[in-house]
């Protein structure tokens, strides 16, 4: 069985307005979204911004209420229970925030900080605290003396490892790392995303890695699916999606990907060009009269794409 | 070689911490040609924008002592004082900025914005204006340019007010303009565009171009020459092939390796030891990159290390780049003497 399974998934947030401020229309910024995680493995959510990628990710854990569909996480739908019934399940899920500047509180120092989900769930001792607070310090690579020390004491790289100790702390099956990594040098980049990997094998953990940046998609992700407005364009293996895009929009966003060889500069520019004009041309045949994705349509057993029914 | 259009020789410049000055950029020469675009690349702390700031005066002079060179079509603009200056800012030398949310006054109509350096440093008429914000708005790739004129920056989206800032920038002909970070807030499709939109006014005009950048991608597709900057020297210049090609220093070579997208499939990314220094606790006498490449021995480095010009038009610092290898090379060697 799945780990995590979103089915139709909808968040839809209210524009108001007018009269008494009534409800005008939606913001639909996810809208009909469906994927599955199993267990052990790396799913990367990708789009430019606005796209509804962070949206998707924070309605699973809660912090956007979902409008519609179902989130069934060990088959339990989390979309639909109450406050009380998701606490049991909440330790199991948590999340790693973008900016390790903001992620954590200022005012407090790093033991306070790492032990706060262990006090939400779990009573403990100070002293059985400290030590686990200590092992996962030393887990992650900080100096077990650090836990003493605050936020501003540490460089970007640091903290977010910081915030990685704090989501490993209930020892979760699911992290969703939203965009971990954008605001962090390429060197401190790699460092991070190298540690994700290790502490994936050794807590079993399953991602949902959300970001805008292709390259570190392809390098960490199992399967890929790619959103605009609000909805999947396309989803498939790492392989899939990056050597054989099928949808207009999935071979845009890769051939933005800036070319790692400069004798090739002017090529991937004129290949820019003629997507773009195909983007006039074709438009009709991957967007219904709406501007509106069509539904996901599998083309091999691994890879599917939004394509009108019986098209292309 | 085309003609050069500034010319940095031994820029330092230094900030005030606590009573001392400690150069953030340390004694950077380059030298910039008509119609070239020459990219800095670092991370962050590295001095790029320091040395972009330093060049276009930006520094709040209170604080920062700045020494050396930037001849612009051979007058120096290091201690211009401020009016002289903005005779030539906005003129002759155009900027860029990163941000286009917050580089344009969001007051003020598109058509007034880029009008205004216009007002400044020409004597056009009315119409004439119009006429020149019009050519502008289509060579930057804006379709609906009268309605564009009138609009304010708040109704354009992120890629559009980059185009505008582009085209404020390229208003009185700069004979050199300097970019910093100018596709970084953007999204990647947006990004692909504003470059590709760089290299065709690339063609059009003949301006040199300084672009500065953490993004060896963007380097990849934009620039002609490469300068790689770290702990505020440059360790490497090369001509953007030749770099890519045929990497030399350690510290090239362990940001190329570090790329997730350069990398074939998961194998591990390369990480650099250590931290980036700060300013304060630099050795200033040493290969600056010593401390991060610890295997390395110590009689691989230079005392002073100077720029060497290891092929024409490549220079290298230090002399630690013949013996470098990564840690995991060092390993299989090992292992191969001892079989």
């Amino acid at each position: 069985m799945s780990l995590l399974n979103v089915k139709d998934l909808k968040v839809h947030f209210p524009i108001r307005g007018g009269f008494f401020r009534s409800v005008v229309d939606q913001v639909r910024a996810v809208d009909g979204v469906s994927f599955e995680l199993e267990p052990g493995e790396t799913y990367g959510l990708v789009g430019e911004s606005g796209c509804g990628k962070t949206t998707t990710g924070r309605a699973i854990i809660g912090l956007n209420k979902v409008t519609g569909g179902e989130v069934l996480f060990n088959g339990e739908n989390l979309a639909t229970m109450n406050a009380h019934e998701r606490k049991k399940h909440m330790r199991d899920i948590q999340m790693i925030f973008q900016d390790p500047y903001s992620s954590l509180n200022g005012r407090k120092n790093v033991l306070n900080i790492i032990a706060e989900p262990l006090r939400n769930f779990e009573r403990l001792s100070p002293k059985e605290e400290l030590s686990r607070v200590q092992n996962m310090i030393e887990r992650v690579g900080l100096n077990p003396e650090s836990i003493y020390k605050y936020p501003h004491q540490f460089s970007g790289g640091q903290r977010q490892r910081i915030g990685i100790a704090r989501a490993l702390m209930l020892n979760p099956k699911l992290i969703i790392a939203d965009e971990p990594v954008s605001a962090l040098d390429v060197s401190v980049q790699a460092q991070v995303l190298n540690f994700m990997q290790e502490i994936q094998k050794d807590f079993g953990l399953t991602y949902l890695f959300i970001s805008h940046d292709l390259g570190v998609i392809k390098h960490i992700c199992d399967r890929i699916g790619i959103m605009y407005k609000g909805r999947f364009v396309e989803e498939g293996t790492a392989e899939d999606v990056y050597m054989d895009p099928q949808h207009l929009y999935t071979k845009r966003l890769i051939s933005a990907i800036p070319e790692m060889d400069p004798a090739k500069k002017f090529e991937k520019m004129e290949m820019r060009k003629e997507i773009n004009a195909a983007y006039r041309t074709e438009y009709d045949s991957y967007f219904d009269k709406d501007g509106r994705m069509f539904d996901l349509k599998p083309i091999s057993p691994t890879h599917s794409v939004a394509i009108q029914q019986g098209g292309m | 070689m085309a003609e050069s259009v500034l010319e940095i020789e031994n820029l330092r410049t230094s900030f005030n911490i606590k009573g001392n000055y400690y150069a953030a950029v340390d004694g950077v020469s380059l030298t910039v040609h008509k119609n070239e675009v020459v990219a800095i690349v670092g991370e962050s702390g590295c001095g790029k924008s320091a040395l972009a700031l330093s060049i276009m005066g930006l520094h709040n002079a209170k604080t920062t002592k700045l020494e050396g060179q930037a001849n612009l079509k051979g007058q120096n603009l290091i201690g211009l004082p401020v009016d002289k200056l903005n005779k030539i800012r906005g003129k002759d030398l155009g900027m860029i900025f990163q941000d286009p949310m917050t580089a344009l006054n969001p007051l003020a109509t598109i058509g007034r914005q880029i009008e205004e350096p216009m007002d400044y440093h020409m004597k056009l008429s009315k119409a004439a204006k119009r006429i020149r914000v019009m050519e502008l708005l289509e060579q930057v790739g804006i379709k609906d340019v009268n309605r564009i004129y009138k609009q304010y920056p708040h109704e354009l989206s992120g890629g559009m007010r980059q185009r505008v800032v582009i085209a404020i920038a390229l208003a009185c002909n700069p004979v050199m303009l300097i970019a910093d970070e100018p596709t970084t807030a953007l999204d990647v499709t947006i990004q692909a565009q504003i470059m590709d939109l760089m290299k065709e006014l690339q063609r059009i005009t003949d301006s040199g171009i300084i672009l500065i950048t953490h993004d060896l991608g963007v380097v990849a597709e934009m620039a002609d020459r490469v300068a790689v900057m770290y702990a505020g020297e440059f360790v490497e210049i090369a001509d953007v092939q030749s770099l890519f090609d045929n990497p030399l220093h350690p510290y090239t070579r362990s940001l190329l390796n570090s790329i997730p997208s350069n990398m074939s499939d998961k194998e591990k990314l390369h990480v650099i030891e250590g931290i980036v220094p700060s300013i304060q606790n630099l050795d200033r006498e040493g290969c600056r990159f010593a401390p991060r490449i610890p295997w390395i021995s110590a009689e691989a480095h230079e005392k002073n290390p100077k720029l060497h010009e290891v092929e024409p038009g490549h220079y290298v610092r230090c002399t630690c780049y013949k013996d470098f290898h990564f840690p995991e090379e060092r390993v299989e060697d090992e292992h191969y003497v001892t079989t």
